[in-house]
């Protein structure tokens, strides 16, 4: 007789783990795959899952096996019309008809496979984090997290804690019927001993009802009373949360053509992306700039197309107002992040520069600056010059230059990678 | 009687009483099977199964992970349909049925594996001498739990690498011939006191008063270690590795063990898929003799068993070899025709078997070959006839392949002989064996290639393998190459 067993509703993803297995292990050929794909996409669906491909040589398993040349024969089926001796030109390429399995009908040189979005995020972001942040700071928002605290006698349900109540029920058991079980004891023998001297009947049916009606008490001890549950305790305690937020500063003068936005904007994206999928409870705010800077939304930040004339300093003035508004108190772990084209008119990057080292630096935990000069090699502009005298000082400041696509995605691996704080320039 | 099922759907209770029908037919033909075990299981979780090569359960490693993905890659893109089933080799034996297929092909399935497969592997004696059907579950619950301490322990890469290393030796961790047990303490006793017994029989003073030699110096050449070539690679890998941890040790033996396992797999292909293909036919025309299944049912059976034995020529498209399916069922229908009506050409060739009864014959021929036995021993004219089977040959000295034999009376006893030998471990897996440890020297490791035919290896491939060696070895280790008129070359030389 078989025994049949329906496993349909157990387990699908069995293989997740081998498969997060090799993700890992090829995770260098997978990360080089996704930054070629985050240069070649449009930045919509920037966060999108994708196809990657493996180099097959680097994932092939090497065994023992024969190779080419030597002597052999191999059986065929559907002979036609060959008789013994026939000669055949050898096959061009094949190494004869043993290789055939070596091959086995795959030949592409790239092994491909589709990672998901979280996949895809995940070797995104990897070793990525927002440097120097604290986290000891309580805030006034608590976060807090249940922690156990022994057991209680009420409770839900679900946390009933079986083998402390079944404890208690032993126990109240023992302590409940143990006198009685020493008093049936004694009925019991004065029973027997009552049958075994013939005492007269009443006597005997007395002593009977007196052990029945012990036995009937014994049994009344219930196995589990209310009063034996016990439950798990479970008290909160407050945590110490991070607070932070992130400043977008975009320049988006006439100046910065559709190729500079479209670099800052991904930069910005790739930043987007990491903030909210890494931390929770980050604040992002929008500012962008052409002569005034204003607050913006990130649909308008990202995909409205307004310009003008260049005041750097208007938007680092608006920054500062809102910190000053906004996250003057409660701990505030505050970033920046500026992409500009550094084109400033006359006194605007000096002061700017001066801006910055005096009253945004203080108040940041890490501003970065990203420039998207006209081509690699263009001059210095003026608000780099003036930016470079800060970075001197080593702190929380980082300066990059970014003038190809491609080139986004390991700048922005380079400026948020872990430890940078330490390591910033 | 009525029919068991008429639609195309199925229901536990059904595929019960299909079971049920199934071994009351296979009980007439005295196939004697483990119990059964069924499970029905999703695609993803036939997925899943694949890639830990049918194993319920197996140890965590990446490579199983790109099987996976390679699987439902191709899956997904419709290139590949999966299985209708898989089977394992244990006790109780563990069939899993895809939920997808209809109710004729969980009851062709279950005759196929349940019953086809089973006896199988309960009746062969590679399966017999080489698997334990009731300890392998217990087996790989123990290696998959040993591994995943390991790599809390060592770290993630530590055992992954050891792992790699050992799947690259896998084709060579297999023992071919039992190795004898090592005796116990009581049976050396014994045989230190029989040793003293007969010394003291065989004692004569008269020895003493010869003049005795000098002792001789040893000629400063030792011994070479082992004493004869070892073609368990992992084994001797395992015993004398002097860089290996014990934990290590422990994981090439988990890989050797799970290679073992797979042996008798490996070498019983066509015989294994031909007994179980044969035996569903059976077992399902049984089921239609009886009146147990109607004439649509039959019509789908037909149609999937058609698809399953199918053949194609050299030249067709689509053209993969010879399909065991295909060779190992029409084996099976041809030794049962020449036992029941043999002609007189069966009479010339199979004089021991032809007209004997079929069901005997045939239970024999299960229990006692593997592929290459079995072709060598029962292929007939007629099926090579059928198959028109036919031989090229590839040599080194020709410039051209030639056709060394065909399907005709000049032909038959090499074609039969080529396809039996095509089957032979040895022609795809190299012969290499381990020949000198330098145990009091540098301890490298010398393996030799003995070069069947002056077949050479794939260099490129045979490198990367010796550096999974030396990982493993931790002391130089060298592979050399025999050919047939003992000449040693070719030395391939990898530092740890």
């Amino acid at each position: 007789m078989a025994h049949l067993i329906d496993r349909r509703e157990n387990a699908r993803n069995k293989s997740a783990v081998n498969r997060a297995r090799f993700l890992r292990r090829y995770k260098e050929q997978i990360r080089r795959a996704v930054h070629d794909m985050v240069s070649e996409r449009s930045i919509t669906d920037m966060d999108r899952g994708g196809n990657v491909g493996v180099p097959r040589k680097d994932i092939n398993e090497p065994v023992f096996r024969h190779g080419r040349g030597g002597d052999h024969e191999i059986v065929h089926p559907g002979n036609r019309e060959f008789t013994k001796g026939d000669r055949i030109p050898r096959p061009e390429g094949s190494s004869g008809s043993a290789g055939s399995e070596a091959g086995s009908g795959e030949s592409e040189d790239e092994f491909v496979f589709a990672l998901s979005r979280e996949e895809f995020l995940h070797i995104f972001f990897e070793d990525l984090e927002l440097p120097r942040l604290e986290r000891n700071l309580l805030t006034g928002i608590e976060q807090s997290k249940p922690v156990r605290a022994g057991f209680t006698t009420t409770g839900s349900p679900n946390n009933l804690a079986i083998v402390r109540t079944m404890r208690t029920s032993l126990a109240r058991r023992i302590a409940l019927s143990a006198s009685i079980k020493k008093e049936l004891d004694a009925a019991t023998a004065e029973l027997t001993r009552a049958l075994a001297d013939e005492q007269p009947q009443g006597e005997i049916d007395a002593l009977r009802e007196r052990v029945a009606a012990l036995k009937h008490r014994l049994r009344r001890v219930p196995f589990l009373d209310e009063f034996d549950l016990r439950y798990r305790n479970r008290v909160s305690v407050p945590e110490p949360t991070a607070r932070a937020v992130m400043f977008c500063l975009m320049d988006v003068s006439a100046s910065m053509d559709e190729a500079k936005k479209d670099l800052a904007k991904r930069f910005f994206t790739l930043l987007y992306l990491f903030l909210t999928r890494k931390y929770e409870h980050v604040d992002l705010v929008f500012v962008r700039h052409t002569d005034n800077a204003e607050e913006v939304d990130e649909q308008t930040f990202f995909y409205d197309r307004k310009s003008g004339g260049t005041v750097v300093l208007s938007a680092l003035q608006l920054m500062a107002e809102i910190v000053q508004g906004r996250y003057a108190t409660g701990g505030w772990n505050i970033y920046a992040a500026q992409a500009s084209d550094g084109d400033a008119f006359g006194a605007d990057a000096g002061k700017s520069a001066r801006f910055l080292a005096e009253r945004i630096l203080p108040l940041t935990r890490y501003f970065a600056y990203l420039e998207t000069p006209d081509e690699a090699g263009a001059r210095m502009s003026s608000l780099w010059v003036e930016y470079q005298e800060i970075s001197v000082v080593p702190g929380s400041f980082a300066m990059r230059r970014v003038t190809r696509r491609d080139e986004i995605y390991p700048v922005f691996r380079e400026l948020f990678r872990k430890d940078v704080g330490a390591a910033a320039a | 009687m009525s029919f068991i099922s008429t639609g195309a759907d199925w229901d536990f209770e059904l595929i019960e009483r299909y079971e049920q029908a199934i071994g009351e037919c296979a009980a007439e033909f005295n196939l004697d099977t483990y119990a059964n075990q069924i499970e029905l299981i999703s695609s993803e979780q036939m997925l899943d199964a694949y890639a830990s090569a049918g194993l319920p359960v197996g140890y965590p490693h990446w490579t199983y992970g790109k099987e996976f993905i390679r699987n439902e890659q191709s899956y997904r893109k419709g290139y590949q349909a999966l299985a209708y089933e898989i089977v394992i080799n244990s006790d109780p034996c563990i069939a899993y049925l895809m939920e997808e297929n209809t109710m004729m092909m969980q009851a062709l399935v279950v005759a196929h594996a349940c019953f086809g497969h089973n006896s199988f592997f309960k009746g062969n004696y590679l399966f017999r001498q080489w698997t334990e059907a009731d300890a392998i579950i217990d087996y790989l619950v123990f290696a998959r739990r040993y591994v995943m301490e390991c790599e809390e322990r060592y770290g993630h890469a530590e055992v992954e690498a050891v792992i790699d290393s050992c799947h690259a030796l896998s084709l060579h961790g297999v023992d071919r011939f039992k190795r004898p047990q090592a005796p116990s303490v009581r049976e050396e006793q014994v045989r230190a006191e029989a040793r003293r017994v007969y010394d003291q029989r065989q004692f004569n003073d008269l020895w003493r008063t010869l003049p005795g030699r000098e002792p001789t110096h040893s000629t400063g050449k030792k011994r070479d270690f082992p004493g004869e070539p070892e073609e368990n690679i992992l084994y001797f890998v395992e015993k004398h590795s002097p860089r290996l941890e014990s934990w290590q040790r422990e994981l090439v033996r988990i890989v050797r063990k799970l290679a073992q396992y797979f042996y008798p797999q490996v070498q019983t292909k066509v015989m294994n898929e031909g007994w179980a293909t044969f035996w569903h036919y059976h077992l399902i025309n049984r089921l239609y003799d009886k009146r147990l299944v109607n004439d649509g049912f039959m019509l789908e059976f037909l149609q999937s068993h058609t698809n399953v034995v199918s053949q194609r020529g050299f030249d067709e498209r689509g053209f993969a070899g010879i399909n065991p399916y295909a060779l190992g069922f029409s084996m099976f229908v041809d030794l049962k025709r020449i036992c029941s009506s043999p002609s007189a050409e069966d009479r010339r060739w199979f004089p021991e078997i032809a007209g004997t009864d079929w069901n005997k014959t045939l239970d024999f021929a299960m229990r006692n070959f593997k592929d290459e036995s079995y072709i060598g021993q029962f292929l007939s004219p007629k099926l090579m006839r059928d198959f028109h089977l036919f031989a090229v040959a590839d040599h080194e000295t020709e410039t051209e392949l030639f056709i060394d034999a065909i399907h005709d009376d000049n032909g038959y006893r090499r074609v039969r002989k080529l396809l039996s030998e095509q089957y032979k471990r040895e022609n795809s897996v190299p012969d290499i064996q381990v020949v000198r440890y330098e145990r009091d020297g540098d301890r490298s490791l010398t393996l030799r290639h003995f070069r069947a035919r002056n077949r050479p290896l794939m260099t490129e491939e045979a490198r990367e393998v010796m550096k999974h060696l030396g990982r493993l070895w931790g002391f130089p280790v060298r592979l050399e190459s025999m050919g047939a008129d003992g000449s040693v070359s070719d030395v391939l030389e990898s530092a740890d």
